[in-house]
C-alpha cells in the first residue's frame, strides 16, 4: 500500500521544481517564482498531514466527532502572509539591483562585479608597479561600456 | 518560458488552484489566505516589479544538466524518507495525538470560540502569532527603507489629466469595480468579525482589504488612491497595530497573568479571552492590511518615479 504516501510524492515533486528553478536560472524574477513554488509545496505538505479520513474543517459542530488537525493550518495561515511579505521584500530588491546594475540577471551581475574588482586590483598593482597600466585602462573602458547596456 | 508576465501569470493561476486544494483538505482558512495572497497580491507585486525589470529572460542557463543531477538526487533521497511517514489521512499519525485532541476538546471550554484555528492562533498560539506579525511589520519598514521615494507635490496636476483620459477608456471596468469595492471592503469586515464563529481573523480579513485597495489603485492611478489614503496615515497604521497587539499582552501582563493571558482581561476567564482575541484580531488585521499597501503604493511609486525621470530626460533631449 505504497499508494498511501502519494501526497509526500506530490509535494517532493513540486519542491524539486522549485529547487530547479532556483538554481538554474539567472534570472532573478524566476529565482523568486521558483522559491514561491517551493514555499508552497512546504505548505501543501503541512496540510496534507493536517487531513484526516473522515474530518471536517476545525470548526466546532454539534454532531460531528472527527475534525481536521487546526495546528497545521495555524501554522500555515501565518507562513503564507509572512511569506508574501518576505517575497515583497525580495522584490524591492531586485528593483534596486535593476536600477543599480541594470539587470537581473545573475550572470551579468557577477561579470560587472568581477570587472570592478578587477579594475581596482589591477589599479592598486599599477600603482605598485607602474607597468602594468594600459591593462587596467582595457578594464576600466569595459566597465564603462557594460555599464552603458 | 521567456516571457516574465506570463510566468507571473502562471503563479497567479498555481496560488488560486493551491487555494482550491486547501478547501478540499478541509483547511478553509489557509484557503481563504491563499486565494487572496498567491492569486490576488503577489501576482500584481510581480507585474509592477516586471514593469521595472524588463520582460524577457536570458536563455543562458548555469548547468542546467548538473542542476537536473542535483535535483533527482535530492528528490529521489526525499521519496526514500517519506517511506516511514504515516499514509495520507491516518487519523492514528503522531501529529494527531500530541496537542491537537487538547485544542479540539477542549478549546471550547477553554476559550469558548467555535472556529478551532482562530482558538489556537490567537489564543493558545498568541506568542507565536506576535512575533509572525513583528515578521510583517519588519518587511514593511524594509520596503520602505528600500524603495521609498519623496513625492513632489506638481505631480499631482498631471496625473490628474492623465486621470481623465483614462477615465473615458476603461469606462466600464471603472464602473463596475467601483460598485464592487465597497463590498469587497465590506466582506473583509465581515472575515475580521467572524473570525470567531466560521473562517476568517485579521490575516485573512488583511489581505482582502488590501487587494480591494489594490484594486482601487489599479484602476484609478496612484495618486488618486493615495489621496484616499494618506501614506503616512498607513504607515502610522501599520505601527499601531503591532502597538495594540503587544499592548493586550502588557495588560494581561499587569492584572496579574502571564503575556497574553487572556483570563486575566475580564472578571469571567471566557469574557476575558473573547476580549484579548477581539483586540488582537484588530491589531493582526490593521498591520496586514497597511503593510500591503506599504508594499504595493511603493513599488507602484517608485515605477512612476522611473517613469517621470525617463520622460524629463526625454523633453531635455
Amino acid at each position: 500500500m505504497l499508494m498511501g504516501l502519494y501526497n509526500y510524492w506530490v509535494v517532493v515533486v513540486l519542491m524539486m521544481i522549485g529547487f530547479y528553478i532556483v538554481i538554474a536560472h539567472g534570472n532573478l524574477i524566476k529565482k523568486i517564482v521558483g522559491l514561491t513554488i517551493f514555499q508552497t509545496s512546504v505548505f501543501i505538505f503541512y496540510i496534507s498531514m493536517s487531513k484526516v479520513d473522515g474530518g471536517t474543517a476545525p470548526i466546532l459542530v454539534d454532531g460531528v466527532e472527527v475534525y481536521s488537525n487546526p495546528l497545521p493550518h495555524v501554522l500555515i495561515l501565518t507562513a503564507i502572509v509572512v511569506g508574501i511579505a518576505t517575497t515583497a521584500l525580495a522584490l524591492a530588491l531586485t528593483v534596486r539591483i535593476k536600477e543599480a546594475y541594470g539587470s537581473i540577471e545573475e550572470s551579468d551581475i557577477q561579470n560587472q562585479d568581477n570587472l570592478i574588482q578587477d579594475a581596482h586590483s589591477q589599479d592598486a598593482l599599477s600603482k605598485a608597479s607602474s607597468t602594468d597600466g594600459s591593462a587596467s585602462q582595457d578594464d576600466s573602458s569595459q566597465v564603462k561600456h557594460s555599464g552603458e547596456n | 518560458m521567456k516571457d516574465l508576465y506570463a510566468v507571473a501569470m502562471l503563479a497567479g493561476i498555481y496560488g488560486l488552484l493551491s487555494a482550491a486544494f486547501f478547501v478540499a483538505m478541509d483547511a478553509v482558512d489557509v484557503a481563504i489566505t491563499e486565494a487572496s495572497v498567491g492569486a490576488g497580491i503577489s501576482t500584481l507585486l510581480m507585474f509592477v516589479v516586471i514593469t521595472m525589470t524588463g520582460r524577457s529572460e536570458s536563455t543562458v542557463r548555469h548547468k542546467p544538466l548538473l542542476a537536473l543531477v542535483v535535483v533527482f538526487i535530492t528528490g529521489g533521497l526525499l521519496i526514500y524518507g517519506t517511506l516511514d511517514m504515516p499514509y495520507f489521512g491516518a487519523t492514528d499519525a503522531p501529529i494527531h495525538t500530541h496537542v491537537a485532541p487538547r485544542y479540539i476538546n477542549d478549546s471550547m471550554q477553554e476559550i469558548g470560540v467555535i472556529n478551532i484555528v482562530t482558538s489556537v492562533l490567537a489564543s493558545y498560539r498568541a506568542f507565536d502569532t506576535f512575533g509572525e506579525v513583528l515578521v510583517i511589520f519588519t518587511a514593511g519598514v524594509g520596503v520602505l527603507a528600500l524603495l521609498s521615494v519623496v513625492r513632489r507635490r506638481e505631480d499631482d496636476e498631471s496625473i490628474d489629466s492623465t486621470n481623465e483620459s483614462l477615465h473615458e477608456k476603461h469606462l466600464i471596468l471603472r464602473i463596475v469595480s467601483k460598485m464592487l469595492i465597497p463590498f469587497i471592503l465590506l466582506f473583509a469586515l465581515y472575515v475580521q468579525f467572524h473570525g470567531d464563529f466560521g473562517p476568517g481573523g485579521g490575516f485573512q480579513a488583511g489581505v482582502i482589504f488590501a487587494s480591494a485597495i489594490f484594486l482601487y489603485t489599479l484602476l484609478f492611478g496612484l495618486n488618486s488612491a493615495r489621496r484616499v489614503i494618506n501614506q503616512s496615515f498607513i504607515q502610522l497604521i501599520a505601527a499601531l497595530g503591532v502597538l495594540l497587539y503587544g499592548c493586550v499582552g502588557v495588560v494581561s501582563l499587569l492584572n496579574g497573568g502571564n503575556f497574553f493571558d487572556y483570563n486575566m482581561l475580564a472578571s469571567d476567564p471566557i469574557a476575558g479571552q473573547h476580549i484579548g482575541i477581539l483586540l488582537i484580531e484588530w491589531g493582526i488585521g490593521c498591520t496586514v492590511a497597511s503593510v500591503m499597501v506599504i508594499f504595493f503604493f511603493n513599488f507602484a511609486g517608485r515605477h512612476e518615479d522611473q517613469k517621470n525621470a525617463q520622460s524629463e530626460e526625454e523633453s531635455k533631449c
